[in-house]
């Protein structure tokens, strides 16, 4: 049975048809071709389906797709500007902190939602906040490194607390709120 | 990729609601509530609800609030907001830890503290994918007729497996339930049951809507210990919840511990009045009780690592939990 299901992704509003048991995940990629957002494990265990549901990471393969309803979608499509990426994919760049690049949509959401709490983040917090994402790849110290240098960037720029530019109405929910409130 | 069955999913609006949502489709509806346990658990095939009613939009559900000398804490509020909670850190200092150390961290955004307490039991053999399971043969605790891991046993052994369980029945914690039937509440410590394949009280038709905790007094510490192979993201290969009331020079008035991720419900170690109340909390007192843990604990080969490891692991654990109460710091209401 197919329902139709309206959802704010990114700042846009979408609506599609979907089959009433699609996970978030399945409704990015499958109904609205959003494949940024990886298929890994698809059971909870690897990350690399992170996205912000009202400005908190969840994992979007064991999401109910109508969880998602009436809340604000951000996907890794969502943090770059037309023709100008995000400092956190910059910074992926300058370090290595991509290899295969699977891991890499799930981790920047993760990191992403960290930066907008927390704008001088020690090491500490990074692992912490990374700690549900797994690269096989890296080892992960890139990463780390790509994460800090990111939240340097934006602090020099003045990009303060919220790490997208241009995106300041666009309300970002501390991680307190959790997924679900 | 692991393709769902196809379910209706219900958002009610009211506990009331959803209790009569589940009450009229028997065994064929399950409620949802962060969903990251029922989630996997529908991918691999081990329940097919047609109906999924789901909680987390209820109202009802949410708040962490103190009164009547309790903190009461609403059954869907998330893992991440009991942990950072800033009374559950100061006051209920293992609660925190528990909840705070709970899988990865978007897992606890969106997991609940009433879904941690009716987790599904866990094990090897069982949470695997259908292709899996058939390939090996079904178990008792779903489709087969046989145990692998006890191989004799006419009992699902499962592990229960939730970190916040045993640390609510350490803390006198009671869960209060309601169904169509009405309401009950259930002392946290007799919510378990020594049968993996449902291991509560809880009826088919009843929704837990809240968890209360009896507030400390300031001689109340608490300490917390999981076992895990990473850091974060595993459930729990043992998990160590202790609460004690402690009076000048460290004199034990009250200790209890429980252990689990052993078989289906988590144990309460017994005969601690006989090794520790009355005595100083010192080196001797710790190697007693640590002892005493060790002998009532007999993890299985439900979690694919060496139940003889794990056992050594439990002494090693309750005299670090110990040794954390004794030094204050892990304590409650200063
Ligand atoms: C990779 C991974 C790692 C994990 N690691 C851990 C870990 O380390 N420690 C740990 O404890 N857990 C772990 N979990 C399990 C899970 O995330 C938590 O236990 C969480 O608290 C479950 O809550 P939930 O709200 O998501 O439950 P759900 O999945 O929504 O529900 C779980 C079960 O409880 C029932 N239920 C839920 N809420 C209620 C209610 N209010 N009343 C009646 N029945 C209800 C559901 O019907 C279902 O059967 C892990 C999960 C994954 C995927
Ligand atoms: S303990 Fe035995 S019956 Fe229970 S899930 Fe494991 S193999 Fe199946
Ligand atoms: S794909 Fe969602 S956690 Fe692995
Ligand atoms: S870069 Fe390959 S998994 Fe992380």
């Amino acid at each position: 049975m197919h329902s139709t299901i309206q959802l704010n992704v990114n700042g846009d509003r979408r609506t599609a048809g979907i089959p009433a048991h699609y996970t978030l995940l399945e409704t990015l990629r499958y109904a609205l071709g959003l494949t940024g957002s990886k298929q890994g494990c698809d059971k909870g265990d690897c990350g690399a389906c992170t996205v912000l549901l009202d400005g908190a990471p969840i994992l979007s393969c064991i999401t109910p797709a109508w969880e998602a309803e009436g809340r604000e979608v951000r996907t890794v499509e969502g943090i770059a500007m037309p023709g100008e990426l995000h400092a956190l994919q910059h910074a992926f760049e300058v370090t290595g902190g991509a290899q295969c690049g699977f891991c890499t949509p799930g981790v920047l959401m993760s990191a992403y939602a960290l930066l907008s709490t927390n704008g001088d983040p020690s090491l500490d917090d990074v692992r912490d906040a990374l700690s549900g994402n797994l690269c096989r790849c890296t080892g992960y110290t890139k990463i780390y490194e790509a994460v800090l240098m990111a939240a340097q960037a934006l602090k020099r720029d003045g990009g303060g607390r919220d790490p997208v530019p241009g995106d300041r109405d666009a309300a970002v929910v501390p991680a307190e709120r959790a997924a679900g409130e | 990729m692991l393709r769902l069955h196809e379910y209706t999913y219900h958002r009610p609006g009211s506990v009331a609601e959803a209790a009569r949502l589940l009450a009229s489709h028997p065994g064929r509806a399950r409620v949802i509530a962060g969903g990251t346990d029922l989630m996997p658990n529908m991918k691999h095939g081990l329940f097919t609800p047609e109906h999924v009613i789901a909680l987390k939009q209820i109202g009802e559900l949410h708040g962490i609030e103190e009164r009547d000398g309790e903190l009461v804490i609403g059954a869907a509020e998330s893992l991440a907001s009991v942990s950072r909670h800033p009374v559950v850190r100061a006051q209920f200092a293992s609660l925190s830890q528990a909840a705070g150390s709970v899988a990865g961290p978007q897992l606890r955004n969106m997991g609940t503290i009433g879904g941690n307490l009716c987790l599904d039991t866990r094990c090897t053999y069982y949470n695997q994918t259908h292709f899996w399971r058939n390939a090996l043969g079904y178990c008792l605790k779903k489709d087969g007729d046989v145990c692998h891991v006890t191989k004799v046993g006419r009992k699902c052994v499962a592990a229960h497996s939730a970190d916040t369980a045993g640390v609510l029945m350490t803390l006198g914690a009671v869960a209060d339930l309601e169904s169509v039937n009405g309401a009950r509440s259930v002392p946290v410590v007799d919510f378990f049951i020594a049968d993996g394949i449902e291991n509560t009280v809880r009826e088919w038709n009843e929704i837990v809507t809240r968890v209360r905790i009896p507030l400390p007094s300031p001689r109340t510490r608490t300490a917390f210990q999981k076992v895990r192979q990473r850091g974060a993201i595993d459930f729990p290969l043992l998990n160590i919840a202790v609460v004690a009331q402690l009076g000048a020079a460290l004199a034990i008035e009250d200790l209890r511990i429980v252990v689990s991720a052993l078989g289906a419900r988590p144990r309460v170690i017994s005969g601690l009045d006989k090794v520790a109340v009355g005595r100083p909390l010192d080196e001797e007192t710790t190697e007693a009780v640590a002892q005493r843990a060790f002998q009532q604990c007999h993890p299985l080969t439900n979690i694919i690592v060496d139940p003889d490891w794990r056992r050594a692991m439990v002494p090693v654990h309750v005299r670090r939990a110990l040794t954390e109460l004794a030094a204050g710091s892990v304590t409650a209401a200063e």
